[in-house]
């Protein structure tokens, strides 16, 4: 754009041709006039604002060419979308996988989890071989694999991202602890009807097969009210961890005016979480099935798939889904023979835990840095550019197939009386058979350790709900799973995860990481959150390191913990100081006595 | 509706919402914050980020109320007030975020020049020192090998003086956002500058760090004006601070109009030892909203030029 002012770095001609691919960009024409449809061209300065939600599918393509994001690349980029380069760099430096230094190799890049997980499963020592094999390593967040720990994912140069357990490692382990009866919901039994590793049966016809489509078909029956009013009556409520009911939120948007939006989050981050990667590995139609359902029921023209970027096997085959869908009607002009227009668009996150909170996704696929947006207005009424938006966990959104399939009533006979249907728990660390389970709510938790192979050794802690979640110690085996459960023990389920520890764990150091996991997820944009988290770690680290807290310190924590629990901006904040506090009251950071 | 909120249309009604703020009833106009009802209900409220010429970024957080009903605090900057709202802004959970978020901001920054913030600190028993000492009895246990156990983290970052207009020392930056959002959509639409990293290494930068004249900086100086903290600042206020010289007592403020178009924008200028320090504008100037050119704001030097003498030439001695 004319006013906007640029340095005179320019792009070479490998990141240009990367990021003009990455944007369907017309290169003739630098970038000016944008092909959008085989008869749709347009130009001009209205269109360059519009296209700003490109950027970070513009970054993924200069990080990979060249291995970091350039000045040359980033004024290349900003002047094809019209983003001030000062923004674009922001943006650049908000995520993990971008890098805005040239880098001393020209090597893909070997993304090491160092979470409690990993950590336990080796984490350091399989870094340092790495290294000393000559690869370029960086240690970093969960990356989504605590159910084959330690996990590693390969940030391509110049290839496509990898992850080196996908296909060669052992299949994850999949079980369903539901009651067989097709009228009984399973996720597992019903709606990812195949083990992993079956490639061949990926197309629609497979799909079909296996009782694809139906999900669809009934919405488009039943129409928008029964629709919603069958999910409200099944009692269903958001997986993702904040468990607001599904249908309260379809409702509004449905009820809301002009362009609509449905976003599927699978930025799923929490550490110790990684179901919905595997669901989108093993049954990515069901995924594009569902987000149609709602998009069709809410009446939004535009879906929009969400996906963290160290998932290169579920985006793959999300994408292919995608081309599956459209070619079969599903999405278009005239989505499923609905007679109105819905598809699907996918983007790919770049590292950051802060993007799964739905208003720091939504910025982030807008193109500006993931920081929340204070609430409200909520997402229903304000959300995907300032659009009325649906924003779903798979999970839930599969669930919703679940009830179409088996109807409200029969949806309600598994799981408790506040918590109706199956959740999907990640189960990690030290138990028998670590995997994906579904289990249907209120089952203890004994029962569920029981059925991953039970503990491994001695059991000092679980941990529920991830980072964001709390410990709980081996005196909760008999704690039941379920939302109202958790709540009323002073814990959590979040989205799922339950990461085991038994006697031979450094606790110390995982509550250490835990706090220090959260300083570097921190978006930095409130005090509470960007300031608290550091002290919180700090006083951390002083209590592990002498072995023992004094009241002062105890104090601080509770006071930086209600702070900010109070004031921060959004659900990063206020649950940031859980598992340390969790941690305290169990003594897992040594023993409290001043 | 105008910048500053009020309606191009007089005869318009306004709907109006009444909320109780500490118990007291107060009504303002639909779309007022409950920041505005405090104030309308003489409750002065500490704000940071907050500025009447910019849009409410609400990341301070220091303007927190209590409103019954939510799980959590709420900003009052932003935060629109409802009819039947319960507003509490001196409640125990009040005074601790805003005491919390004052001793945050004081143990990460030097806020030796943010006067409002020291203020405040005061009043909310703000005590930064409480993160320096906190293991200082258990390392004196006679353990011997702990190591040494740093302070808690700040913000560290060189002053930057870059050219003769302004500086940037950003271990005063507590990330209010203002500039970004003066430079940005609220004012100057130059966009030179934005929020870069994340988390606590979050920080106000041009691209790559570039030098400011290498920048899209047009010297507006708007940054500079809505600054709470001397984190930017006018090199002719950091060059009299360096010398002591910086006395505020010692100013007047005179108003005008610029000089040099005919927009008509209202200039305060700071006068001190009858030398101009520094050039701002009113925040509630219709024209201006408080924001400046590079001419209003630094292009006065010529006031304190030699009077203008005609050359003399051989022709005058005829």
């Amino acid at each position: 754009m004319a006013d906007l002012h640029f340095s005179d770095a320019e792009p070479t001609a490998s990141e240009r041709r990367a990021v003009l691919a990455a944007l369907s960009v017309d290169e003739e024409s630098d970038g000016a006039v944008v092909v959008s449809h085989p008869r749709v061209v347009r130009a001009g300065m209205q269109r360059r604002r519009q296209m700003r939600h490109q950027l970070l599918p513009a970054l993924h393509a200069l990080q990979r060419e060249a291995g970091w994001i350039s000045p040359g690349g980033l004024n290349f980029v900003g002047r094809t979308l019209g983003v001030p380069p000062a923004e674009a760099y922001g943006v650049a430096t908000f995520y993990e996988m971008f890098r805005t230094e040239a880098p001393a190799h020209e090597l893909s890049v070997r993304h090491v989890c160092i979470d409690p997980i990993c950590a336990l499963a080796g984490a350091a020592p399989l870094a340092e071989h790495l290294r000393s094999q000559g690869h370029a390593v960086h240690e970093g967040p969960c990356l989504g694999q605590c159910e084959r720990a330690p996990a590693v994912f390969i940030q391509g140069r110049r290839e496509p991202d990898r992850v080196p357990a996908d296909g060669s490692g052992p299949d994850s382990l999949l079980v369903s602890i539901t009651a067989p009866a097709p009228e009984a919901p399973s996720l597992l039994r019903h709606m990812i009807g195949r083990e992993p590793g079956q490639s061949e049966s990926m197309s629609m016809e497979a799909y079909r097969e296996r009782g694809g489509g139906a999900a669809l078909d009934a919405a488009l029956r039943l129409g928008t009210d029964e629709v919603i009013s069958q999910v409200t009556a099944a009692g269903l409520s958001g997986r993702g961890g904040a468990a607001f009911p599904t249908g309260i939120k379809w409702r509004a948007v449905a009820d809301g005016e002009g362009p609509k939006h449905v976003v599927a989050n699978i930025d799923e981050s929490e550490p110790g979480t990684f179901k919905d990667r595997l669901l989108c590995e093993l049954e990515p139609l069901a995924i594009i099935e569902s987000i149609a359902v709602a998009g069709l029921t809410v009446g939004a023209e535009h879906g929009w798939i969400y996906i963290r970027g160290e998932y290169p096997l579920a985006t793959q085959r999300l994408r292919h889904a995608i081309a599956q869908a459209r070619s079969a009607g599903w999405l278009g002009d005239d989505a499923a023979g609905s007679g109105r227009p819905f598809d699907i668009e996918l983007r790919r996150g770049a590292g950051a835990y802060i993007c799964g909170e739905e208003t720091a996704l939504f910025n982030s696929l807008e193109g500006f840095r993931g920081e929340p947006r204070n609430k409200p207005p909520f997402p229903t009424t304000h959300g995907l550019f300032g659009r009325p938006t649906v924003v779903n966990n798979p999970e839930t959104l599969l669930n919703v197939n679940e009830i179409l399939r088996i109807g409200p009533e029969a949806y309600r006979s598994v799981g408790t009386e506040g918590s109706p249907g199956t959740k999907l728990f990640c189960l990690s660390g030290h138990v028998g058979r670590p995997g994906l389970y579904e289990a249907p709510f209120g089952m203890t938790l004994d029962e569920l350790l029981g059925l991953a192979g039970g503990v491994q050794g001695t059991l000092a802690a679980v941990l529920l709900g991830g980072a964001a979640g709390s410990f709980v110690g081996p005196d909760a085996g008999g704690l039941r799973l379920s939302l109202e459960d958790t709540r009323a023990a002073g814990t959590t389920l979040g989205s799922g995860p339950v990461m085991v520890f038994n006697d031979t764990a450094d606790m110390s150091a995982v509550v250490e990481r835990l706090a220090k996991f959260f300083c570097d997820e921190s978006c930095g944009q409130c005090v509470p959150c960007r300031v608290g988290t550091v002290r919180q770690h700090e006083l951390v680290t002083q209590i592990r390191r002498t072995g023992r807290s004094t009241e002062p310190q105890r104090e601080l924590l509770g006071d930086i913990a209600d702070a900010m629990g109070d004031a921060s901006i959004c659900g990063l904040g206020h649950t940031a100081a859980s598992a340390v506090l969790s941690a305290m009251r169990l003594g897992l950071l040594g023993d409290t006595a001043s | 509706m105008t910048r500053s909120g009020e309606s191009l249309r007089p005869e318009a009604e306004t709907e109006r919402v009444t909320l109780s703020i500490d118990g007291r009833e107060v009504t303002v106009p639909e779309g007022e914050t409950i920041l505005a009802a405090c104030t309308a209900a003489d409750v002065e409220t500490p704000t940071i980020c907050w500025a009447p010429n910019l849009t409410p970024v609400n990341v301070c957080r220091v303007c927190v109320v209590e409103l019954e009903g939510s799980r959590t605090l709420v900003p009052a900057c932003s935060r629109p007030a409802e009819a039947g709202m319960q507003i509490s802004t001196d409640s125990e959970r009040v005074r601790h975020s805003r005491r919390m978020v004052l001793e945050f901001l004081g143990s990460a920054n030097d806020l030796s020049q943010a006067s409002e913030i020291a203020d405040w600190s005061r009043i909310y028993g703000a005590d930064p020192a409480r993160y320096d000492g906190g293991a200082s009895d258990v390392s004196a246990d006679g353990s011997g090998d702990l190591p040494e156990r740093p302070g808690p983290e700040r913000v560290r970052e060189p002053v930057r003086i870059q050219d003769d207009l302004y500086i940037r020392a950003y271990d005063r930056c507590v990330l209010c956002y203002k500039c970004v959002e003066a430079c940005g959509d609220d004012a100057q639409h130059t966009f030179a500058i934005a929020v870069a990293g994340r988390g606590f290494d979050a920080r106000i930068r041009t691209e790559y760090d570039a030098e400011l004249p290498d920048s899209a900086c047009v010297y507006c100086g708007n940054c500079v004006a809505v600054c709470p903290t001397g984190a930017l600042q006018f090199r002719t206020e950091f060059d009299l601070r360096a010398v002591g010289e910086w006395r505020p007592d010692d100013q007047s403020v005179t108003r005008t109009v610029c000089s040099y178009c005919g927009v008509g924008c209202n200039l305060d200028l700071h006068v001190q030892d009858e030398r101009i320090v520094k050039v701002t504008s009113p925040a509630d100037h219709s024209v201006t909203s408080g924001h400046l050119c590079i001419k209003g704001r630094f292009g006065w030097q010529y006031v304190h030029a030699p009077a203008f003498e005609p050359p003399t030439t051989s022709a005058t001695e005829h």
